[in-house]
């Protein structure tokens, strides 16, 4: 192929009938909207509300440009690589995408309503935000090694600033430092282990990379390939894992959750925990069809998993900040999300059910998605609530949570509820996101995992139950005005707003399953064919 | 629009809660308004539920068919499709009494609340939003709504105890919760289980209309078709090959045996059974008096009626096998739970005790698989026992909430427990005393009195399956006289009451007579006139103990049959 045929090809892979570009179009308007509240800053250094109607209308485009229900249809988007195979476009990336500009659009509106930034920062926080977003809508559709990099640093690089955001504060300081020098390590780790893999296997696009390993395999491999293949699988394993903040890689989560603010933790836990977990399910979609490469990452996976969670519910005991309590919780449910990606491993291969391999494995990552969906609205709205106590009294000690339900009702029943949901106990969605969990693992015959499992519901009861019972059964201390939050003032009002998916989506997951399912069909068209 | 019984069911199970939302817009300080209007819900929830005891007049009108044995009245509707999770209700010989029971007692426990004056009006939500859920759980058919409702009781529960009980309130309020919350992952794991094993299509289309499946399942499909339908799955638990018997899952036991265990442990969790009582002691005492009445007349049912609906008709192999395991713990209760409370010194931890020794019975009951014994594949016995068991859990319900409540009735006035400080309460408190008597002695099992009918039948259908069982279950009678009359002569007989504010002991008031006379009134009628309540049970009860020993019969042929094969046939020689 002669320079100006190769010209020709990626002209027509970007703007021609392949629509790489229009399927790239809620990242375009992502771009497009970052440099528009700086150029907005620059040509009106007065402009007061600094840029959030601009983020929330670019938000809102994209969110349309993503469009989640349009491709749900039956037969649209079967799923295909654009952009000569750098990013895979299917359903899974849709959702995945949705799932992250729905949260940013709830989540600049509570940073709106939290209202810490000086008018001055806000443009630059706005803009930070925006750019670790595109970074995760990236990672949530690699399909090929310089994206996951990619994406990766451009998810993590602005979350380093953000955890730093209050300058004058030291814990902030030394937050942003943590992150940064650990996060850089384990960059720096995944990126060695993919030059391994990429140098084994001789390629950089994953879905090769699955096909090499399996030709590989089946011709036999020497043993220093070997030991190569296998160090490299475990140091992406260990990058993933950071980004995860799963065991024992999560050391970095409570620090920087305790020193960033509420809203920046919130942003952390939810938004870059999902994209993580896209992530996961790709580069492990990518091998799948290896039965070898399968069963070493099923192991690891669910070892990851248990371990992860019995930890960080375990650990979450001692806790007495709330934040630092949420952050080991939030350690305990990226344990509980990375079950189904092991019973999807696990499934694949038709190591489940013999007759339909492919839909019950796909099945898993639905249960995923669900997970994610209500994850999304529970942890945010923990979050939110620390925030706005934050506001009020000036404190994130569960100590000072004492009586709240006495001076503010609505608010306590509200934070309860959202207690319980991450617990997981009906009639809250967070029992339908465990349920559909334990329905995966179930399914891929999973049976330690599944009892490590529910054993973890037992044991992340006691920290839960201790807000609810701080905020409900103890007296208010005297010395000190009770915090007041009414339901109708607009933090109480988010608050409220946000609690109540985290009841309906109980009530009403039909429509939230059968979401995921079209999600996840057609997600490992790369590895098995459309 | 829905019909008629769905919204006459709907209503019974969400009366309350409807009624908990609206007190919500309601400001806290009309206390008298919130008590009245959670009384005139809760009163409109027993109202229901009598016009539903009444005899059937026309199909579908919602009332009761005494003939009936099946499932009645059943009400199905989809909730969540993609799972197959359906709101399903029915009511049949074994839930429909405890219905009953359920809005009855807590229409008398709100009652006995009225002087709670701390936080009314959450209390009064809490309480409805329990009374919802305690319905929900015996109106439910559908595995799935049936473990929601089941946990729906938790919460109020917890934050119940929690905030209006005694002075350990949070160390009994978390224990509860804890206890629960472990026995029901335990239900959820069996569920799940169950769920994944289930097909319908392994059942005949008379079978599925009998087990009123949704329409979707009728349909031809090449994949397994699950269901969450407890009647189904029982159909499949015991068809001749069960799909849970099938495979062996673990330690060379099957799906089914896993499964039994965990709803087992579950269960009685709940009930409670000798060794995981340990939470009721210490939820009972500390709970206010409305409460302990509904967790010891209401709560525990549940762990006897989860055994008899979902245990015995889904893994009857498993039931079968384990019938010492149950029987054993059965009797390790009564035995175990009577000489406890004969060494209690607090007069509500011995009342609390008693129930743990009485909900023994039940145990035994279910567990006797009588109709094996010797190869007869005879239901009588089994079938005196289990209704005796049915007996026992409503009988328990009357006594030891009255019980519950008349401790509750002196600790209002003297603001102490201590056994040793009571006596001479007859002089001072002649009524109370005498109803107080009227009761413990239903609770000691005293002929004409609604215990000894329960406790008769289960010692009598035991009798066949183990005589040792039998003998020691007879003998605890002895032990329950011994702790219930010398309870009686320590806090009601005596010259004169000589503990702390003597001055308080005032006769009983007319609201706590309204409260005690009807259990009292029902604890006679049922132990004269037993055949009120075995006209509901009698049928069902006969139909579960038929086809469980027809299975058992067709389960010991296959045994033999296997035997026989596996034998070296004799070799004759020349």
């Amino acid at each position: 192929m002669n320079f100006p045929e190769l010209i020709q090809s990626v002209f027509d892979d970007t703007l021609g009938p392949g629509q790489s570009l229009s399927l790239f179009r809620p990242e375009l308007t992502l771009c497009a909207t970052m440099i528009a509240i700086l150029l907005a800053r620059m040509i009106l250094p007065r402009w007061k509300t600094s840029g959030f109607y601009l983020v929330l209308l670019g938000l809102t485009l994209a969110l349309a440009f993503v469009f989640p229900w349009r491709w749900f249809a039956e037969g649209a988007l079967p799923g295909q690589e654009i952009f000569t195979g750098l990013l895979a476009a299917d359903r899974f990336s849709v959702a995945l995408r949705g799932l992250l500009l729905l949260f940013t659009l709830l989540f600049v509106t509570f940073t709106q309503i939290a209202g810490r930034w000086a008018p001055e920062d806000g443009a630059e926080f706005f803009v930070l935000l925006l750019g670790a977003v595109l970074g995760m809508c990236l990672m949530v559709s690699a399909n090929h090694v310089i994206v996951v990099l990619l994406g990766m640093e451009m998810a993590s690089l602005p979350c380093y600033v953000l955890a730093g955001w209050q300058r004058d504060r030291r814990v902030s300081s030394e937050a942003a430092l943590k992150y940064a020098v650990f996060g850089a390590a384990a960059a720096g780790i995944l990126l060695f282990g993919m030059s391994l893999l990429a140098g084994a296997l001789g390629s950089v696009h994953l879905p090769t990379m699955g096909r090499r390993l399996a030709e590989l395999l089946q011709a036999g491999v020497d043993p220093a390939q070997l030991t190569a293949l296998i160090l490299g699988g475990l140091m992406v394993t260990v990058g993933v894992a950071f980004k995860l903040a799963a065991f024992p890689f999560h050391f970095w989560i409570p620090d920087v959750f305790e020193g960033a603010t509420a809203e920046v933790a919130a942003f952390i836990s939810v938004a870059s925990k999902a994209a993580a977990l896209g992530l996961l399910v790709r580069l492990a979609g990518a091998f799948v069809g290896v039965p070898d490469a399968r069963q070493f990452l099923v192991v690891l996976v669910s070892l990851l998993a248990a371990v992860t969670c019995t930890f960080g519910n375990l650990a979450a005991y001692g806790q007495n900040n709330l934040k630092r309590l949420l952050a080991y919780s939030t350690i305990a449910h990226a344990g509980y999300m990375m079950m189904p990606v092991a019973a999807m491993i696990a499934l694949a291969g038709g190591q489940g059910s013999p007759d339909a391999p492919l839909s019950e494995a796909q099945k898993a990552v639905a249960a995923l998605l669900v997970y994610l969906g209500i994850y999304l609205f529970m942890n945010l709205a923990a979050f939110a609530g620390v925030a706005f106590m934050r506001n009020v009294a000036h404190s994130e000690d569960l100590r000072d949570y004492a009586g709240l339900v006495h001076s503010s009702p609505g608010f306590t029943v509200c934070m309860a509820i959202v207690m319980f949901s991450l617990l997981g106990i009906p009639p809250l969605s967070g029992f339908t996101a465990k349920w559909t969990i334990f329905l995966a693992l179930v399914s891929a015959k999973l049976w330690t995992l599944l009892a490590i499992g529910v054993l973890n519901t037992v044991l992340s009861l006691f920290y839960y139950l201790r807000v609810v019972k701080v905020m409900t059964l103890d007296a208010p201390p005297a010395d000190r005005a009770a915090p007041r939050i009414p339901l109708t003032s607009a933090a109480g009002a988010y608050f409220a707003m946000l609690t109540v998916p985290v009841v309906a989506l109980f009530f009403l997951w039909g429509g939230l399953s059968r979401w995921a399912d079209a999600a996840a069909q057609a997600l490992f068209f790369t590895t098995f064919g459309p | 629009m829905p019909d008629f019984l769905t919204c006459l069911f709907s209503a019974v199970v969400f009366l309350p809660a409807a009624g908990a939302l609206v007190l919500c817009f309601v400001p806290g300080r009309n206390t008298a308004a919130i008590k009245w209007f959670s009384l005139a819900v809760t009163a409109a929830v027993f109202l229901l539920t009598v016009w539903m005891a009444l005899p059937a007049t026309s199909p579908g009108s919602g009332q009761f068919d005494f003939g009936a044995a099946a499932m009645q009245n059943v009400v199905l509707h989809r909730w969540i499709p993609a799972f197959r999770v359906d709101y399903l209700l029915g009511v049949d010989g074994i839930s429909f009494p405890l219905i009953l029971l359920t809005s009855f007692l807590s229409l008398l426990a709100l009652v006995a609340g009225w002087k709670i004056a701390k936080h009314v009006k959450a209390y009064c939500i809490l309480f409805l939003l329990l009374e919802t859920g305690m319905l929900g759980v015996f109106f439910s058919l559908d595995f799935f709504l049936f473990y929601v409702f089941w946990e729906v009781m938790l919460l109020p529960m917890y934050f119940l105890i929690g905030i209006w009980g005694g002075p350990r309130r949070e160390y009994a309020a978390i224990k509860f919760f804890l206890f629960t919350l472990a026995g029901s992952v335990m239900i959820l794991v069996a569920i799940l289980m169950l769920y994944f094993n289930s097909d319908v299509r392994c059942l005949s289309p008379e079978q599925k209309a009998a087990c009123h499946l949704a329409d979707d399942a009728a349909v031809e499909s090449d994949q397994p078709v699950r269901t969450f339908n407890l009647l189904a799955l029982a159909e499949l638990g015991q068809s001749p090959d069960s799909p849970f018997a099938r495979e062996t899952l673990w330690c060379g036991q099957s799906i089914s045996w896993w499964a039994f265990l965990l709803l087992f442990i579950g269960f009685i969790i709940k009930l409670p059974a000798v060794p995981v009582h340990t939470w009721l002691p210490d939820a009972h005492v500390e709970a206010p008096t409305p409460i302990s009445m509904i967790l010891a007349g209401v709560l525990l049912k549940m762990g006897g009626y989860g055994i008899l609906r979902i245990c015995y008709p889904i893994c009857p192999d498993a039931a079968y096998s384990l019938a010492w395991l149950v029987c054993g713990l059965g009797v390790l209760s009564m035995v175990y739970g009577a000489f406890a409370a004969m060494a209690q010194k607090d007069f509500k931890r011995l009342v609390a005790y008693s129930s743990v020794s009485h909900m023994g019975y039940v145990l035994l009951g279910i567990g006797v698989w009588s109709a094996v014994a010797a190869n007869a594949y005879s239901t009588k016995f089994w079938s005196w026992a289990m209704s005796g068991a049915m007996f026992q859990m409503i009988a328990h319900g009357l006594s030891s909430a009255g019980m519950f409540f008349l401790v509750g009735v002196v600790y209002d006035r003297v603001h102490h427990r201590n056994l040793d400080q009571y006596g001479g309460l007859f002089a001072r408190m002649p009524l109370y005393s005498g109803l107080s008597v009227g009761i413990f002695f239903a609770a000691l099992g005293l002929p004409g009195l609604c215990g000894f009918i329960g406790e008769f039948w289960v010692v009598l259908g035991s009798w066949s399956y183990s005589a040792a069982l039998a003998v020691v279950a007879a003998s605890v009678v002895i032990l329950t006289a011994g702790y219930i009359l010398w309870t009686i002569q320590r806090v009601y007989l005596g010259p004169e009451y000589k503990g702390p504010h003597p001055e308080a002991l005032t006769p009983i008031t007319r609201r706590e007579v309204a409260v005690a006379a009807p259990l009292l009134a029902f604890a006679i009628l049922l132990g004269v006139y037993p055949q009120a309540l075995f006209n509901y049970t009698s049928p069902t009860i006969d139909q579960t103990v038929h086809r469980l020993s027809d299975w058992a019969r067709q389960h010991d042929q296959e045994q033999s049959l296997e035997t026989e094969i596996e034998k070296p046939t004799p070799v004759d020689s020349p």
